[in-house]
């Protein structure tokens, strides 16, 4: 059974410049135990639709709609009451830079036992403690010493290791991560990575992991979701993303990576041209001006649906045949996308 | 690359800040080592990729070799000739065959500058061109990065970070280097633009024959554009050799542990212990 079910979640802002569709129908869902990686570039719509389910894109400039269900309750339709009573409590989040998301002024620890109390009747030695037991949990040197420094007297991985202990301080059942790694160095990437699988394992608890960063999906996520401009484009496994992918955003993600196989002063396969703007994207599918192999029926939108009886749970938003998909994905002998105007061989 | 005498050649480059500390009179207490004895050449048309993590001194060690921080000691010769030590005046006709491309293409372009301005001022600066002339090298620029030579007269905000990051390389191809240092010039651009800017700056170094210090934490990228790659930790070189083979089989410690740390993008092939 699904921990988190969200379907149809659309989210618009009303700008200046007119409506930004954000977050276009995605539909997903979440077991209990499992990491959900959710891909793709700045703008494409992923920190707002996880920031979405815990309202915190709630505003007078914002209109959602959709469902997210969590334990048999929309959230989209509680109040802010009792929104605060799941937010840090069932579902936790941790954010890109854990500088600006600690406050500066207050001690850690302090920090730590304010989101412990919210939620749980302890007194303060009592929060106190077990914010020291949290901070131990992270790996952070000396926690009852450090329990009482600054921010600022941390370093970025400590800061990270900290959020992480204070997300985690009432044990949730979801915990989403926007970006955990992305402003840390790779040794320390690793070991928060290692950090948080080593305690989704022990706490039994779902994660849903956002980043840019493929390489950090295909170490840590069961399954993904690739976002483009708003919408979900391809949903599978790991192992059907990156070696059986449906989406050419998909193939054209993967193809510009650096690979080991690709020799010095290689071209590196490029994706052409820029994201839209979610001001007036395409009509059709999103990703028709920039892919190679777009044809008439492009200008409707495709349904995110499986293209083979055998693989349900792999479903993409392309109208390409499966039988296209495989030969059109391959360029120089691995995935990739196309440059414009080459024409398969 | 063997031939005649190297375009770059770093020896025993050092910058030390001090720690200060005291109420009337500064003491110095301690000193950062932030480019601890750097050695390394960089011939013409060739590429040495940098690789390190944050506070590694990679930054530093950029500036200290474009004199735009006075190294504690070393040298720094630029085709033979000594630039420690030189006033900013001498320096100056020599700035011209080096130049920079910098991490952040929003904080990099002064916002309140039309393109033709931000491209054309090192033109202007080193008497390149001028008047009607200046507008036209500043279009055939944009053109060879990748942008469209109408956009001359917008202002950075009007562009994407890909496109910024294009800006920032036509005002450092501008004077006609021959060397440009890079410091992290992808490292703030998505994956799909990251490809095209690397694309961008092997077909010019093809085309102009530039050599490219080129600064990265990426290891995968930095091996995908260099020749030869150092690796920088703690203000050293720990490991210096042929890209592949710092890659494929690295003798130091920490050059294994960096590369170890690197998520691979392939299920198969680097799934993480426990996931």
């Amino acid at each position: 059974m699904s921990l988190l079910e969200v379907s149809d979640l659309r989210v618009q802002f009303e700008t200046e410049d007119g409506v930004v569709q954000a977050v276009d129908t995605v539909s997903y869902e979440v077991a209990s135990g499992e990491t959900l990686g959710i891909v793709g570039e700045s703008g494409c719509g992923k920190s707002v639709a996880s920031m979405t389910i815990l309202g915190l894109t709630r505003g007078p400039q914002t209109t959602i709609s959709g469902r997210v269900m969590y334990e048999g309750r929309d959230l989209l339709a509680l109040g802010a009451d009792d929104l605060r009573r799941v937010r840090g409590n069932d579902i936790a989040m941790i954010f890109q830079d854990p500088l600006s998301s600690l406050h500066p002024f207050y001690r850690i620890g302090d920090q730590i036992v304010e989101a412990i109390r919210t939620h749980q009747d302890v007194s303060r030695a009592g929060g106190r403690a077990r914010a020291i037991e949290l901070l131990d949990m992270v790996g952070v040197p000396e926690p009852s010493r450090r329990v009482d420094d600054y921010p600022h007297e941390f370093s970025g991985g400590m800061r990270q290791r900290a959020m992480i202990a204070m997300a985690l301080s009432n044990e949730p059942k979801l915990l989403i991560a926007d970006e955990p790694t992305t402003a840390l160095d790779v040794t320390i990437q690793a070991q928060i990575l290692e950090l948080l699988n080593d305690l989704q394992s022990r706490l039994g608890m779902a994660v849903i992991l956002i980043t840019h960063d493929l390489g950090v999906v295909a170490e840590n996520a069961d399954r993904v979701l690739v976002m483009y401009a708003g919408r979900i484009v391809e949903a599978g496994s790991i192992d059907q993303i990156f070696h059986d992918p449906g989406h050419p955003y998909t193939w054209g993600l993967l193809g510009s990576l650096p690979s080991l196989d690709l020799h010095r002063h290689e071209e590196l396969p490029q994706i052409a041209g820029l994201p839209p703007s979610l001001l007036a994207p395409p009509a059709g599918c999103h990703f028709r001006d920039r892919c190679p192999h777009a044809f008439d029926q492009c200008m409707k939108v495709p349904p995110l649906e499986s293209r083979l009886p055998d693989s349900p749970e792999h479903r993409d938003r392309c109208w390409l045949t499966a039988e296209q998909k495989h030969d059109l994905r391959t360029v120089d002998g691995r995935i990739g996308l196309q440059a414009p105007g080459a024409r398969a061989s | 690359m063997t031939a005649g005498s190297p375009l770059l050649e770093v020896a025993d480059l050092v910058k030390h800040f001090p720690i200060k500390a005291g109420v009337l009179i500064d003491r110095e207490v301690g000193r950062v080592r932030a480019v601890d004895g750097v050695s390394f050449t960089v011939a013409k048309g060739e590429t040495l990729g940098i690789v390190g993590e944050s506070g590694s001194g990679k930054s530093t060690l950029c500036r200290a070799v474009l004199q735009l921080i006075e190294p504690t000691s070393g040298s720094v010769r630029f085709e033979g000739r000594q630039l420690v030590g030189l006033g900013q005046r001498q320096m100056r006709p020599l700035r011209r065959d080096m130049q920079m491309i910098f991490q952040d293409p929003f904080s990099s372009l002064n916002p309140r500058q039309r393109v033709v301005q931000i491209v054309g001022a090192p033109m202007r600066l080193h008497g390149i061109a001028s008047g009607s002339d200046l507008k036209r090298e500043v279009q055939d620029l944009l053109d060879r990065v990748g942008l469209s030579p109408e956009h001359y007269n917008r202002y950075p905000h009007e562009f994407s970070g890909g496109q910024r990051q294009r800006i920032g390389i036509a005002r450092a191809l501008a004077t006609r280097p021959k060397l440009i240092l890079a410091d992290e010039p992808v490292s703030a651009l998505d994956v799909s633009i990251q490809a095209q800017i690397i694309n961008l700056m092997s077909d010019l170094q093809r085309e102009l024959d530039l050599a490219y210090v080129f600064v990265a934490h990426d290891i995968g990228i930095v091996r995908h554009v260099s020749d030869r790659i150092a690796v920088m930790h703690d203000g050293k070189i720990v490991e210096h050799g042929p890209a592949r083979q710092v890659c494929s089989s690295p003798t130091d410690s920490y050059t294994k542990k960096l590369l170890a740390a690197v998520p691979v993008p392939d299920p198969r092939r680097g799934r993480r212990a426990g996931g």
